[in-house]
């Protein structure tokens, strides 16, 4: 859907992005990841051509991103909005009308929105009456109207409440269902796993890591298992000393003992299972794989430090 | 529909229907006809006030015929009874008088009057030179002198001012109406370039501040909606520049005909009752017309375009120029410091046009004013009502066309990174550093 290409964006006392390359598949929800100020708003402005990278260039659906793609693509800004003395509909409507939308068609959609989001009553009403959740609704409306098929929101769940946040987010898997895709750029690296299938993660304005989530995480499995055990015989085992593998931690209580270990490398859990089965009664063995929120933690610190020794 | 018709589209009809928008295009109006009717009725109450009926009884014989009415007297003459005449006055309402001259008027110089109010000190004055006068010719005529050859020897010495315009024929100059007409105009194109101006820049900072210029921008390009909000709101100002003429006008127009309709059927009863008073009336309101007369010197459709193209020029010339300043800023405070340079231009000939500007509208320092593109618009509507040539008009006009697409240019380019700029104070360094950025 959108292939971005060597982009570079030069402000007069720093780099937002350097060298920033990125493929966004077709249908997919996107997660765009990355500390505060890394540039990810600088992206996402380059991608609406609301500023213009110093060199790179991006395609969109193959072609290169022209002004006729902007009503190809629907943006919910993290910094949210509206007029705040416009009435609700007029204002739906400009948007809409803004993004290509013919009047009448601009009418009918955003009464299905607002039926369909429980908003009818709120046509007549002025921004800076409604509450700041429902502002959030009527902006994710505006986004959304004019069906486009690339949709980037920008932390669209701040400012909702659980319950909200919910519908939100069910509306966006359906838009996905129906073909649009989705650009998601957060910090909220939970919802990243929920609703991901690929992410690129910005770091100082470098690109330090992208690809499918569950690629991601499978190459930061590093054979690290807990295993929950009943010693068979009563005067207990001690597993300590064992080269097959090394305890991370170990919690004993009266029925069980559980144990985190990592397996050397050379190793395989069936050589462990063999040693593990003559000694003890297994109840439960699960690989320990790695959230994206440490993934995040760990490549930023990872990057950041690199980078200021780097520095020095 | 063209993207910048629907950003046109919205800011015009926001504006123009909200409540603020109406309640001025009417009161406006309203205050000059209200305006309009104090001025005449004062002038009507103190025509009444200052208006002295007097009725002569002239024991002396010759000198009744030498008095003569004028708009602060009426004089009437009746060979009625003294007393009878003094019991009468008694009746009437003030500014009544009765003035008996006794027989030996020429030697003794003694007068009375009686009054139905209190003696009035004008009409006092007024009887006492007339009869000074009259006794005055008399001493001429004893001593032998021609009155009339007299006379000429003090007479006034008139002036006729005529303004010689290019086509040969002299025309009477008005030079006071003029300089209102012209004082008017600089104070009016001030006062709505930086209104309107003022407006355009808001509406940046609300869009701003709001956030919302993001989505939009998302949608248009930063010119368009700059040049869009521009144009809705410069039309918005022609609009409330049309209604107001056209309610004054119509509103004047039907008071006129109102005004104009009682005072037929007053006039006719008075003319009835008291037919001296009803002459005099006649008069001053002849000597009142001179003003009328003197704005029909003035072309109107000529100034009526020239205001249009001016304050039009003017406008999306400064107007850009707020543009600029409200992208820069985060909220109206912070502009203080940006607008004051701006307004600074304006400042100048505004306050020159009720000195220089008005003393000497053809001189050096008004025709270079009426020329440069940030003075003009206020400088040239100034000069206007004295008489400018065509091709100054043109020239200067062109030049400012030149100017505002200049400024726009200018301000595109620090509008366009401006309005992106949160949370961050500008200076002018920054400023010339975004203009450079967004080359």
């Amino acid at each position: 859907m959108l292939d971005i290409r060597n982009i570079v964006k030069q402000y007069s006392n720093h780099r937002a992005l350097d060298d920033v390359s990125l493929h966004v598949p077709k249908g997919s929800i996107f997660g765009l990841l990355g500390p505060n100020g890394a540039g990810k708003t600088s992206l996402i402005r380059i991608i609406n051509q609301i500023t213009a990278p110093d060199s790179g260039e991006i395609y969109f659906d193959g072609e290169l991103l022209n002004p006729k793609h902007i009503e190809r693509i629907g943006y919910l800004p993290e910094e949210r909005g509206l007029y705040k003395k416009m009435k609700i509909g007029e204002q739906m409507i400009y948007l809409a009308q803004l993004k290509g939308l013919e009047k009448q068609e601009a009418i009918r959609r955003i009464k299905y929105w607002f039926e369909k989001l429980n908003m009818d009553t709120w046509y007549d009403k002025k921004v800076e009456d409604l509450s700041k959740g429902m502002q959030q609704k009527v902006q994710f409306v505006a986004t959304v109207v004019h069906e486009p098929d690339l949709i980037i929101l920008d932390e669209p769940f701040s400012g909702f409440d659980p319950v909200n946040a919910q519908i939100i987010q069910e509306e966006i898997l359906e838009l996905n269902k129906k073909g649009a895709t989705i650009i998601y750029s957060t910090h909220r690296m939970e919802s990243v796993e929920e609703l991901c299938d690929n992410i690129a993660l910005i770091n100082k304005s470098h690109k330090i890591l992208d690809g499918a989530v569950k690629d991601i995480k499978r190459s930061y499995r590093n054979q690290t298992f807990t295993i929950e055990y009943e010693p068979k015989v009563s005067n207990g085992l001690t597993l300590t000393h064992t080269d097959l593998f090394e305890i991370v931690s170990e919690n004993t209580t009266e029925e069980q003992t559980e144990i985190t270990i990592r397996i050397d490398a050379s190793k395989s859990l069936n050589e462990i299972l063999l040693y593990l089965i003559p000694q003890v009664e297994i109840h439960q063995i699960k690989e320990i794989i790695p959230s994206m929120h440490d993934i995040f933690i760990n490549q930023v610190t990872q990057s950041s430090t690199s980078n200021t020794a780097n520095h020095e | 529909m063209n993207k910048i018709l629907l950003i046109i589209n919205r800011e015009y009809f926001s504006r123009v229907k909200k409540k603020s928008f109406l309640l001025a295009t009417f009161l406006v109006p309203l205050f000059f006809i209200g305006m309009y009717f104090a001025v005449f009725y004062l002038t009507m109450k103190s025509f009444e006030d200052n208006h002295a009926i007097i009725h002569v009884v002239d024991q002396e014989g010759s000198i009744s015929e030498q008095l003569k009415s004028n708009k602060n007297i009426t004089y009437s003459f009746s060979k009625e009874d003294l007393q009878q005449q003094i019991e009468e006055l008694k009746q009437k309402k003030k500014n009544n008088n009765l003035l008996i001259i006794p027989a030996d008027f020429y030697t003794s110089r003694r007068i009375e009057l009686l009054s139905s109010g209190k003696p009035n000190m004008a009409t006092q004055g007024e009887v006492r030179t007339q009869l000074r006068d009259i006794i005055r010719n008399e001493q001429y005529r004893k001593m032998g002198f021609n009155v009339d050859s007299i006379r000429n020897i003090d007479d006034k010495i008139q002036i006729a001012a005529k303004e010689v315009t290019e086509t040969g024929d002299a025309k009477e100059s008005h030079t006071e109406v003029a300089m209102g007409i012209a004082m008017a105009l600089s104070f009016l194109i001030y006062l709505s370039l930086v209104l309107f101006g003022t407006q355009v820049m808001r509406g940046i900072i609300e869009e701003k501040t709001s956030r919302i210029v993001e989505v939009i921008i998302s949608s248009v390009k930063p010119f368009q909606l700059m040049m869009g909000k521009i144009i809705g709101i410069g039309m918005v100002g022609i609009t409330q520049f049309a209604l107001w003429i056209l309610l004054s006008f119509g509103l004047i127009t039907i008071a006129t005909s109102a005004l104009l309709g009682n005072k037929d059927t007053a006039q006719q009863a008075m003319e009835q009752s008291m037919p001296d008073m009803a002459n005099a009336q006649i008069e001053a309101s002849k000597s009142g017309f001179d003003i009328s007369a003197a704005l029909e010197s003035v072309n109107f459709p000529e100034l009526l375009i020239c205001f249009f193209i001016f304050f039009l020029g003017g406008y999306l010339l400064y107007s850009a120029l707020f543009a600029a300043v409200g992208s820069a800023v985060d909220n109206e405070t912070e502009a203080g410091q940006f607008t004051m340079p701006i307004t600074m231009p304006l400042l100048i000939p505004y306050v020159l046009s009720f000195g220089v500007l008005v003393n000497d509208p053809h001189g050096p320092i008004a025709t270079w004013l009426s020329f440069i593109p940030l003075t003009s618009p206020i400088a040239m509507l100034v000069r206007i009502p004295f008489g400018v040539p065509l091709w100054q008009i043109i020239v200067s006009a062109l030049l400012l066309i030149g100017g505002f697409i200049f400024t726009t240019w200018v301000a595109a380019r620090i509008y366009r990174v401006g309005i992106l700029m949160y949370g961050k104070k500008a200076s002018f360094k920054e400023l010339i550093k975004w203009f450079r950025r967004s080359a």
